[in-house]
């Protein structure tokens, strides 16, 4: 009955598919440009913006530099503040922490705060198989959720829908989880915003259990918090009596202070705004205030795979903003199902193949690829990820991944015939003194279907010319003149 | 001081593909009275195998080019992209493959590597070069050439002081085109698309002529125009600037 991305096709095949949907195309387009230009305008303002940028990375790479250390503390003041903490190595060891805890409480539903890790983990459908009901409650996951859609966005997962879809959506789906959509529900957004606050509503006054994730983990302090801008999470954070958060371990940073340099990259980078409406924070449990119970539930699932890998660490720093989807002219375009993850766009890109490894998975194994590194994406980064060279080493491993397999792709072999060619200049001229005869070649296989076609499809190709450049200036500027 | 020893990189797309662009690069240059050599040992930038993650078969493509342009005091290239390449990848590129004099000669050349624009307006000091091109241009900004080299507004500075030339603003001119080297097979639909929204932005400034500092990326867009029989030319900024009265 879930949508899942497992067993999605290769990237180029998917966003075929994607590019075929006009309506989804004009959603995309609008929604994208509308946050773009907004993230432009906020960021304008702040003079000092490359040198808050630089401490965001600096701050978060020497929070990796030192993991271990660092979670050792935020183990220890999360516990000093009456908090549980466990440890997950991966996605069905977090998925069986939380179930565990919903169960002990006799829990048949938890009501959850947006969270990309236990989106990451699959968490409602391993919940789901426990015969526990997981009701997302920010408004575009709630979307995503009525419709057995998949998230699209790291930020607004439904941002391929508009409204005339989602007024269908809670229309024709609200009525099965809850309070049913009013029958004359039209398709303004305060009418749309209304409809969700009722019928999520009685699910927060109901619900023991809450589960959230966490944008920050404060280490000297055990503070967890959260970043938002419905008010929807911090329902959940405040009024159930058991919490449990589930947290990546990359998510930790050192020190309160710290905080200020990112809760002001983040939602400019993220929604476009000065300040987020919402920002919550606890630090374990507060007597007669909020939750009684809390568990946090610190999350490898890769992490540590790719703090292991040089130039891809970095991609730990990531603070989810989503500013490089936004701007992403190759996302703009697919959207995120294309990319076969919760983590879409740039960032998912490289993220998914450092998270999971590349050589097993054709699908991850495309990710890479899914960029013309016009680097737009780095360019807006608040935690400067370079993720045009991150690209190009997973590439890279992509490709060494592959080496020495019995059949090699013809992508190899030309690759290799290429860089025979290029290693000596006296091969190249040699190569290129047959040059008209590749051109007719080249016109005659543009006209038959196969890798020629890819081009030719939509694209004509230049005519050749008859004499290379380094044969012109030999005839010119050598032979005795 | 010396005379500068003047190295010109013409790429292995505008060798085998463009020769005019190189030839009007040497017109230029010469017009310019920098005296411009073409070093027969060179090649290609790797940036083909680079990019598509063949790094080890890039090495020796590397070290070709690093031999080929040693003791050279500037080294001009047509193309933002492999200007690029030169140098932000490899050094990467030398270290992964544990090549420490490698590593050491591609420093030293990196930052002596010019895409045209930077050469002209930096080392040079003209932005008025004294070409004439009667025509109504706009101008595309190749992706490497903004975010990697950072060459600003030079190439619209060099337009602005062509006699004749009426240069009007491209919408989304920043946005990339979509060709992204081998992207542009891998991942033809979505570089098309990305190709048909260039062009169809490039159409609606009626201009005669798309010009950019990258043949590759014109191939892409100027590939889609003629598809598209829009009647635009695509020209590469080396060509424009060497233009004069009378030429063709």
């Amino acid at each position: 009955m879930t949508a899942t991305f497992v067993g999605m096709p290769a990237f180029p095949i998917a966003a075929r598919a994607a590019l075929a949907d006009t309506q989804l195309r004009h959603n995309l387009t609008h929604a994208t440009h509308t946050i773009r230009d907004k993230r432009a305008r906020v960021v304008g303002e702040v003079a000092d913006w490359e040198e808050l940028r630089q401490a965001g990375a600096d701050l978060k790479d020497a929070a990796l530099l030192d993991l271990a250390r660092h979670l050792e503390q935020l183990e220890e003041s999360l516990t000093s503040g009456g908090a549980v903490v466990h440890w997950a190595s991966d996605a069905a060891e977090a998925c069986r922490i939380v179930a565990d805890v919903a169960k002990a409480h006799g829990a048949d539903e938890v009501v959850k705060v947006k969270s990309m890790a236990t989106q990451e983990i699959g968490l409602n459908e391993a919940l789901a198989a426990e015969g526990i009901a997981a009701w997302e409650t920010d408004l575009a996951e709630l979307i995503v959720q009525l419709g057995d859609d998949l998230p699209s966005h790291i930020l607004v997962p439904a941002i391929h829908r508009n409204r005339a879809e989602i007024r269908e959506i809670f229309r024709s789906r609200m009525g099965a989880s809850g309070r049913p959509a009013p029958d004359d529900l039209t398709d303004d957004p305060v009418e749309l915003a209304n409809a969700a606050r009722l019928h999520l509503r009685e699910k927060f006054l109901r619900a023991k259990v809450g589960v959230s994730g966490a944008n920050f983990a404060v280490a000297e302090t055990g503070t967890l918090v959260v970043v938002e801008s419905e008010g929807n999470g911090r329902m959940c954070l405040t009024l159930p009596e058991v919490l449990v958060s589930v947290v990546g371990i990359e998510k930790v940073v050192p020190t309160f202070a710290d905080l200020d340099v990112f809760l002001r990259l983040l939602p400019r980078s993220s929604t476009g705004e000065r300040m987020n409406p919402y920002t919550s924070m606890w630090h374990g449990v507060t007597p007669g205030d909020g939750p009684q119970e809390v568990h946090v539930v610190l999350l490898d699932n890769g992490r540590t795979r790719a703090l292991a890998d040089r130039v891809g660490r970095q991609a730990l720093r990531c603070i989810r903003c989503s500013a490089c989807l936004n701007v992403c002219p190759v996302y703009e375009r697919v959207g995120g199902h294309a990319y076969g993850s919760v983590y879409p766009g740039p960032i998912g890109a490289i993220l998914n193949p450092l998270l999971r490894g590349v050589g097993d998975d054709a699908q991850v194994d495309s990710l890479p690829y899914a960029s013309t590194l016009c680097g737009a994406c780095y360019e807006v980064c608040p935690v400067k990820i370079d993720i045009p060279s991150v690209l190009v080493e997973l590439r890279a491993q992509v490709v060494d991944a592959r080496r020495g397999r019995r059949r090699p792709k013809a992508e190899a072999v030309a690759m290799r015939s290429a860089a025979w060619t290029f290693s000596d200049a006296r091969r190249l001229a040699r190569a290129e003194r047959g040059s008209g005869l590749i051109g007719r070649w080249l016109t005659r296989l543009a006209r038959l279907p196969g890798p020629g076609a890819r081009w030719t499809s939509a694209r004509d190709l230049p005519t050749p010319p008859r004499e290379s450049f380094r044969a012109w200036w030999r005839r010119t500027r050598e032979s005795g003149s | 001081m010396d005379r500068m020893r003047v190295a010109l990189q013409v790429t292995c797309v505008n060798d085998a593909m463009f020769p005019d662009t190189g030839r009007a690069v040497v017109t230029l240059l010469e017009r310019l009275g920098v005296e411009v050599e073409f070093p027969a040992a060179q090649t290609c930038c790797g940036q083909p195998m680079i990019n598509t993650g063949y790094l080890d078969e890039a090495v020796p493509v590397v070290r070709t080019f690093a031999s080929a342009f040693a003791g050279y005091d500037a080294v001009v290239t047509p193309s933002g992209s492999c200007a690029g390449s030169a140098r932000h990848q490899h050094r990467m590129l030398a270290e992964r493959a544990g090549d420490a004099a490698l590593a050491e000669a591609v420093t030293e050349l990196g930052p002596k590597v010019y895409e045209l624009s930077e050469f002209l307006v930096d080392v040079l000091g003209v932005t008025d070069v004294g070409a004439s091109f009667p025509h109504r241009v706009t101008y595309h900004p190749t992706c490497h050439s903004l975010r990697l080299l950072g060459v600003g507004d030079r190439p619209r500075r060099l337009l602005e002081a062509v006699r004749g030339l009426e240069l009007v603003d491209l919408p989304a001119a920043e946005e990339c085109c979509g060709f992204g080297g081998t992207f542009a097979m891998k991942n033809a639909d979505v570089s098309v698309a990305m190709g048909a929204d260039k062009a169809r932005h490039v159409r609606g400034t009626e201009a005669d002529v798309l010009v950019a500092g990258d043949n590759s990326c014109l191939m892409h867009i100027g590939g889609v125009l003629s598809r598209q029989r829009s009647g635009v030319r695509v020209l590469h900024l080396a060509e424009v600037l060497a233009a004069t009265e009378g030429s063709p």
